[in-house]
C-alpha cells in the first residue's frame, strides 16, 4: 500500500518516471537538480537514508541521482 | 466618497479611429464609424433622453424617447439606433421632438403606479428622471384605464425582487441577460400592451434558468428589478470602489453604503476585469462578513481538547511568539512554518512570508496555491519563463478558436465565462477538453465544435496526440518556432512517435482519434487560437507536464504574444496569482526568484537585515509528512481551512494533531481550528485595505468599506508576532508594504497605491519598460529569451481503478459556492446548493440500484463519506463527480496522497472509488476507513 511507502521514496520514484524519456546520466542529473531546487534539506536527507537502507525500493536512476546529491554543490551556496 | 454614478453614453463604444465628424446642437464631435447619434451626442456633452438604451447593451429602439431631428432627413429617427454619417447635423431639442417625448412619457406614466415617494428606487429611477427631463406636466389618459398595477411581485430570488407593476417593457433586462450574461433566462411575453417580462416559460426567477448574476437588476431603469437590500435598507448614499474576494476574475465593485451600513455591491463599469458585470457571489453573497458565526476575539487553549479561552490581542500574540520560539529552541529553526492564503491581500501574504523567512529564519512558507495552481507556476516558468497567464481577459474577444481544458468558466469564473460566451456567439469555435459535459458544451446560442470527453488523468496523452497531429500534418508555425523558440527538434521528434498518435492514444484517453485530429487542426489553423485551463489540468499527478504540454502546443502553432491567443490559467481563489507572486512558495522569493540565487537573496538580506537560507523549505504536503515524523511542530495557518480543503484528510488530521502549536487565523472557527491552540480572528475583504492580483496579472485595489471588526488589520497582527519573536516589523499603512514589494521585485518596480488609484488597476510586469503595465506577455520575445519546448512524456497516474474501487471520482465547484464554502454557506446562496451531491451516470446508478436523490456511500482506499446521488449523463460511465463545498460531506476524506510529480499539487481529480446505496443510518457522515473516526460532522 502506498501509505506505508516513505513519502520521499514515492516522490523520487515518481520524478524518475517523469524523466524516463531522458537518457540515463542526464536523467539522474535532472532528478538531482529537481530535488535540489524543490526539496527541503531534511527530505533530501531522508531520501539518502532510504538509499542507504532500502536501495531496492528506489528506481535505479534515483539511486544514481542520490549519488549526485551527496556531492557538495558550489553554485547553490547550500 | 459620494455615490458614484458612471456616465451612460446610451449605446456601446464602436472600435476604430474617430473619423466621422458630426454636429450635435451646434457642437462638433468626431467619433468612430458605426457610433450612434445618441453616443456621439453624449460624447459632445449632450444627453438625449432615453429609456430603453444603455451603453452596456446594443440599441433596441423601442421607447422612442430619444428621437431627434437630422438635417436633410425626414421624420424623427431614434438616436440610439441611428448611426452617425459624416457631416451630419443633429438637433436634439426642437419643439417637435420635445412634444413627441412628452407624449411617450405620458403613456408610460399612465400605466405606472405613482408611488415615487415611497418607491425603493426613489432617486435612482430613470423613469422618474426622464419625466423631469422631458418636462412632463400632465397625464391626460387618467390612471383608471387598463393597467398592470395589480401584477403580483415575484420574490422567489433571495437577493432581488421583481415587481411587474412597475415594468415599462423596455427589455433592458432581457437583453442584459442575453448579451451581457449569456444566459437568456428572460423573455418578453405577449405583444403591445400585453407584453411583459417573464423568466423562462412563465416560471418564477428561482425556477428559471436564471443564475442570479444581477445584470438585469443593474440594467433595469425602474424599481421593477430591485435588490432586496435596497428595498429593506433604502438607497445608498456613498460608494467605495473595491475588488471581489471570491474568485480569480477579480471583478471591481462599488460597495454602496448608507451611513456605515453596506447596502449593495454594484459591479464597477470601469473595472478592468469585469467591465461592469458580476456574478451572484460578488454581487450578492457578502452577508457572511457580518454573520454572527464570525469570531471577533482572539482565543487560546493549552490542548486541543480544552475549551477556548478569549484573550486580549496582546496575550494571543505573545503566546504565539513564545511557543514558536520554544519549539525552535528545542527542535531547531526549521521546526516551524506557515501557510499563507490566496484569499488574503498581497500585502498580507508578503508580510507572512517575510515573518517566516526573517523572523522564523527558514523557508517553510507555502501557500494554498500549492493545492491548486502550483503546476502552472512550474510549467509556464519552464517553458515561457514567467509563472503567469499570458493575456488579459479582453483578449478572448479576438480569439477565433477557444480551447477550454479542465475548466468550467461559467461556474468557476462566471464573469469571464460570460465574456467567452459572447465571443462564441459572435462565431468563435469552441473545443472543450473535459471528462464532464460542462454547460459550455451546449448552452443557449453556444455549442462546442468538439468535446473531447477524455478519461480523467489522460490530459497529457491528449495534448501529445494533438501535438502529434500538428507536427506530422505540417501545421507548425515554422517561422515563429525558428525565430522565438528552442528545443523544437527533440520535442517534435518525440510527439511524432507513433505511440503519441491520436489512434494509438485513443484506447488510453477514450477520445475518438478523428475528434483529436479535427480539434488539433482547428486550433493550429485558426488565425488566433487561445487556451484557457483550470484545475482539471493542474490537480493531477502530471499537472506540471500538462501545463508544459499546452505551452508547447501554443508555441508550435505560434499562438503566443498577441491579442486573441495565449495560455491562460483560470485561477480559483481571488488572489492565487498574487499569493504566488509574493514569494509564498518555499523555494521562491517575490517575483518567482529562487532562494538559491545569491544576488536575489542579497537584496532581501540588505533590506531586512537578516541572513536568509538558500535551501527551499517544506511544501504543504511535506509539512504534514514532517509533522508526522516529528521534525515539524509549529504551524501558522493564515486564512485557509486545510483540514477541509486538503486531500487525504485523515493524514492531515494526524499531522495537525501531532503538532505542538497550530495557530489559525480565519473569520470562522473552521475545521482546521479544531486542531488549533491559538485562534486569531481575521478580517473580511470588506475590512481589508490592500491589493489582490487576478488571473490576468491585474493588481486591483481592495479598499476598506468598514473598520476591522476585530480591531486589527491582519498584516498588523503578523508584524506584531514577528516583533514579539525579536524581529521588529512595522508599517503605518499597507501602501508602505506595496512600496517595499516594488523595491525588491523587478516586475513590480512601478507599482504603488498612488499608481493604482490613478489607473484603477495595472497588470504586472509594471516597471520602467512598461510603466502602465503589460496586458499581453511575451510579445516580441519570451521572458526567458527563447520559448523552451519541453518533452512531455505521458506517465499514467498510480491511482488505478480496481475491482474494489472500479469508478473514478473527480471533483469540482459550482457557481453559487466558493471553495470550502465557509463564506457562501453563510449567505443566501445556500438556496442553490444546500449540500454536495455525487453525480453519476445512469448506467453506473442502475448497476448499483441507486436512484436520483438516494443517499449513497462513496469509498476510496483511504476513506469514506455519505452523500446524495444525482443521476446525470454529464459524466461518462465509470466516472463520478462531486464538489467540496460542505464540511459535512468531507469529500476530501476520500482523496489520496497522490500528487503532481514536480510540485506536489494534490491529485484531486482522480480517485478510484466505489459507490453503494447507503444504509439509511445517519445521513452525511464522513469517516476515514482506517481509524473509523467520524470526522467533520458539524
Ligand atoms: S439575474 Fe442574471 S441570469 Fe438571472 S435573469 Fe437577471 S440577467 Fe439573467
Ligand atoms: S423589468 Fe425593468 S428592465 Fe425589464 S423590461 Fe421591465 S422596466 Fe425594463
Ligand atoms: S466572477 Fe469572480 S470576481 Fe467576479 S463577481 Fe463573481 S466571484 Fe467575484
Ligand atoms: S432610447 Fe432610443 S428608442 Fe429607447
Amino acid at each position: 500500500m502506498a501509505a506505508t511507502v516513505q513519502p520521499e521514496e514515492r516522490m523520487a520514484n515518481q520524478i524518475a518516471a517523469n524523466f524516463r524519456h531522458v537518457p540515463g546520466d542526464r536523467a539522474a542529473e535532472a532528478i538531482a537538480a529537481h530535488i535540489r531546487l524543490f526539496w527541503d534539506p531534511r527530505m533530501r536527507r531522508r531520501l539518502l537514508e532510504v538509499a542507504d537502507r532500502q536501495a531496492d525500493d528506489l528506481d535505479a536512476v534515483v539511486l544514481v541521482a542520490t549519488q549526485l546529491l551527496r556531492q557538495p554543490q558550489e553554485a547553490s551556496g547550500g | 466618497m459620494a455615490l458614484i454614478k458612471e456616465p451612460d453614453f446610451g449605446t456601446p463604444e464602436r472600435p476604430g479611429e474617430a473619423t466621422v465628424s458630426v454636429e450635435v446642437d451646434g457642437m462638433p464631435v468626431k467619433v468612430p464609424e458605426g457610433t450612434s447619434v445618441m453616443r456621439a451626442a453624449a460624447l459632445a456633452g449632450i444627453d438625449i433622453p432615453k429609456l430603453c438604451a444603455t451603453d452596456s447593451l446594443e440599441p433596441f429602439g423601442s421607447c422612442r424617447l430619444c428621437v431627434v431631428e437630422i438635417d436633410g432627413r425626414r421624420g424623427t429617427p431614434a438616436s440610439c439606433t441611428t448611426p452617425v454619417a459624416d457631416s451630419m447635423v443633429v438637433r436634439t431639442q426642437t419643439p417637435k421632438v420635445e412634444k413627441l417625448r412628452q407624449d411617450v412619457m405620458e403613456l408610460y406614466i399612465s400605466d405606472h403606479p405613482l408611488d415615487c415617494l415611497t418607491c425603493s428606487a426613489n432617486g435612482d429611477c430613470e423613469l422618474q428622471d426622464m419625466a423631469g427631463v422631458v418636462g412632463l406636466r400632465q397625464v391626460r389618459y387618467g390612471y383608471e384605464g387598463e393597467n398592470h398595477l395589480d401584477a403580483a411581485p415575484d420574490l422567489s430570488n433571495p437577493y432581488f425582487d421583481f415587481e411587474p407593476s412597475k415594468c415599462i417593457s423596455c427589455s433592458r433586462c432581457v437583453r442584459a441577460c442575453g448579451e451581457v450574461q449569456g444566459t437568456f433566462a428572460l423573455t418578453i411575453e405577449g405583444r403591445g400592451f400585453d407584453s411583459k417580462v417573464s423568466p423562462g416559460a412563465g416560471e418564477s426567477f428561482m425556477d428559471s434558468e436564471c443564475v442570479s448574476c444581477g445584470a438585469c437588476v443593474q440594467a433595469c431603469p425602474t424599481a421593477t428589478l430591485q435588490e432586496r437590500s435596497v428595498v429593506e435598507l433604502g438607497m445608498p448614499s456613498r460608494s467605495v470602489i473595491t475588488t471581489c474576494a471570491y474568485c480569480g476574475v477579480g471583478c471591481s465593485f462599488k460597495a454602496e453604503l448608507r451611513g456605515d451600513e453596506l447596502v449593495r455591491m454594484v459591479p464597477h463599469k470601469d473595472g478592468g476585469a469585469n467591465d461592469g458585470h458580476s456574478c451572484v457571489k460578488g454581487r450578492f453573497a457578502f452577508g457572511y462578513a457580518t454573520h454572527p458565526d464570525r469570531v471577533l476575539k482572539p482565543m487560546v487553549r493549552e490542548k486541543i481538547t480544552d475549551p477556548w479561552r478569549e484573550v486580549e490581542w496582546d496575550e494571543a500574540i505573545q503566546t504565539v511568539a513564545r511557543k514558536m520560539r520554544a519549539i525552535q529552541d528545542t527542535y531547531g529553526p526549521s521546526s516551524v512554518g506557515a501557510i499563507s492564503s490566496s484569499r488574503c491581500t498581497n500585502e498580507e501574504v508578503y508580510v507572512v512570508q517575510k515573518m517566516v523567512r526573517a523572523a522564523f529564519g527558514n523557508n517553510n512558507i507555502d501557500t494554498c496555491a500549492r493545492v491548486c495552481h502550483s503546476p502552472t507556476g512550474y510549467g509556464l516558468k519552464q517553458t515561457f519563463g514567467e509563472s503567469a497567464g499570458t493575456q488579459d481577459f479582453r483578449s478572448v474577444a479576438k480569439a477565433d478558436v477557444i480551447m477550454v481544458i479542465g475548466a468550467n468558466p461559467t461556474d468557476g469564473h462566471p464573469v469571464f465565462g460570460s465574456r467567452m460566451k459572447r465571443r462564441l456567439r459572435e462565431g468563435a469555435q469552441l473545443v472543450v477538453v473535459d471528462p464532464r459535459r460542462i454547460d459550455l458544451v451546449r448552452s443557449p446560442h453556444v455549442e462546442a465544435a468538439h468535446h473531447l470527453q477524455l478519461k480523467p488523468s489522460t490530459n497529457v496523452a491528449v495534448i501529445n496526440a494533438m501535438a502529434h497531429v500538428v507536427v506530422t500534418e505540417g501545421l507548425v508555425d515554422r517561422s515563429f518556432v525558428a525565430e522565438r523558440c528552442e528545443g523544437f527538434d527533440a520535442w517534435a521528434e518525440f510527439v511524432a512517435l507513433p505511440e503519441n498518435s491520436p489512434e494509438a492514444t485513443e484506447p488510453i484517453t477514450g477520445v475518438p482519434a478523428a475528434e483529436v485530429r479535427a480539434s488539433a487542426r482547428m486550433y493550429a489553423t485558426a488565425p488566433n487560437a487561445a487556451i484557457y485551463y483550470g484545475l482539471g489540468v493542474t490537480e493531477h499527478s502530471q499537472g506540471s507536464t500538462m501545463v508544459m504540454g499546452m505551452a508547447n502546443l501554443a508555441m508550435a502553432c505560434g499562438n503566443i504574444g498577441r491579442d486573441g491567443v495565449g495560455v491562460n490559467p483560470l485561477r480559483g481563489q481571488n488572489n492565487v496569482q498574487g499569493s504566488c507572486d509574493m514569494g509564498s512558495f518555499p523555494h521562491e522569493l517575490t517575483g518567482y526568484r529562487h532562494v538559491s540565487d545569491d544576488a536575489v537573496r542579497t537584496v532581501f538580506e540588505e533590506l531586512w537585515g537578516r541572513t536568509l537560507l538558500p535551501d527551499p523549505g517544506l511544501r504543504i504536503p511535506n509539512m504534514f509528512d514532517a509533522a508526522i515524523d516529528g521534525s515539524f511542530r509549529g504551524l501558522f495557518v493564515h486564512g485557509e481551512d486545510i483540514a477541509q480543503s486538503d486531500p487525504n484528510l485523515q493524514h492531515v488530521s494526524a499531522a495537525l494533531e501531532a503538532m505542538d502549536l497550530v495557530v489559525v487565523q480565519d473569520l470562522f472557527l473552521n475545521e482546521t481550528a479544531k486542531f488549533a491552540h491559538v485562534f486569531l480572528p481575521g478580517a473580511s475583504f470588506l475590512e481589508k485595505d490592500g491589493t489582490f492580483t487576478n488571473a490576468e496579472r491585474r493588481i486591483n485595489r481592495v479598499r476598506a468599506v468598514m473598520k476591522p471588526k476585530t480591531g486589527k488589520h491582519e498584516w498588523q497582527i503578523v508584524c506584531e508576532i514577528a516583533t514579539a519573536m525579536g524581529y521588529p516589523m512595522s508599517y503605518d499603512h499597507p501602501g508602505q508594504i506595496m512600496s517595499e514589494i516594488a523595491r525588491v521585485t523587478p516586475t513590480f518596480k512601478g507599482v504603488s497605491f498612488e499608481l493604482l488609484d490613478d489607473l484603477g488597476s495595472v497588470q504586472w510586469p509594471c516597471n520602467d519598460e512598461a510603466p502602465e503595465g503589460t496586458p499581453t506577455m511575451h510579445v516580441d520575445a519570451f521572458v526567458r529569451g527563447k520559448g523552451k519546448f519541453a518533452v512531455t512524456a505521458y506517465v499514467p497516474t498510480d491511482e488505478r481503478t480496481t475491482s474494489r474501487f472500479p469508478l473514478v471520482l473527480t471533483t469540482g465547484r459550482i457557481l453559487s459556492q466558493y471553495n470550502v464554502g465557509a463564506q457562501t454557506r453563510r449567505t443566501g446562496n445556500v438556496a442553490w446548493h444546500a449540500e454536495d451531491v455525487l453525480e453519476l451516470h445512469p448506467l453506473d446508478a442502475e448497476n448499483r440500484g441507486v436512484a436520483d436523490g438516494d443517499m449513497v456511500s462513496l469509498a476510496s482506499r483511504v476513506g469514506r463519506t455519505t452523500l446524495r446521488a444525482r443521476v446525470s449523463d454529464r459524466m461518462p460511465p465509470g466516472v463520478v463527480y462531486t464538489t467540496f463545498h460542505h464540511p459535512v460531506t468531507g469529500a476530501n476524506v476520500v482523496t489520496t496522497e497522490n500528487s503532481d510529480w514536480a510540485t506536489n499539487c494534490p491529485e484531486y481529480k482522480v480517485t478510484a472509488v466505489q459507490v453503494a446505496l447507503a444504509h439509511p443510518l445517519g445521513r452525511h457522515a464522513s469517516e476515514s476507513s482506517e481509524t473509523g473516526r467520524l470526522a467533520g460532522v458539524d
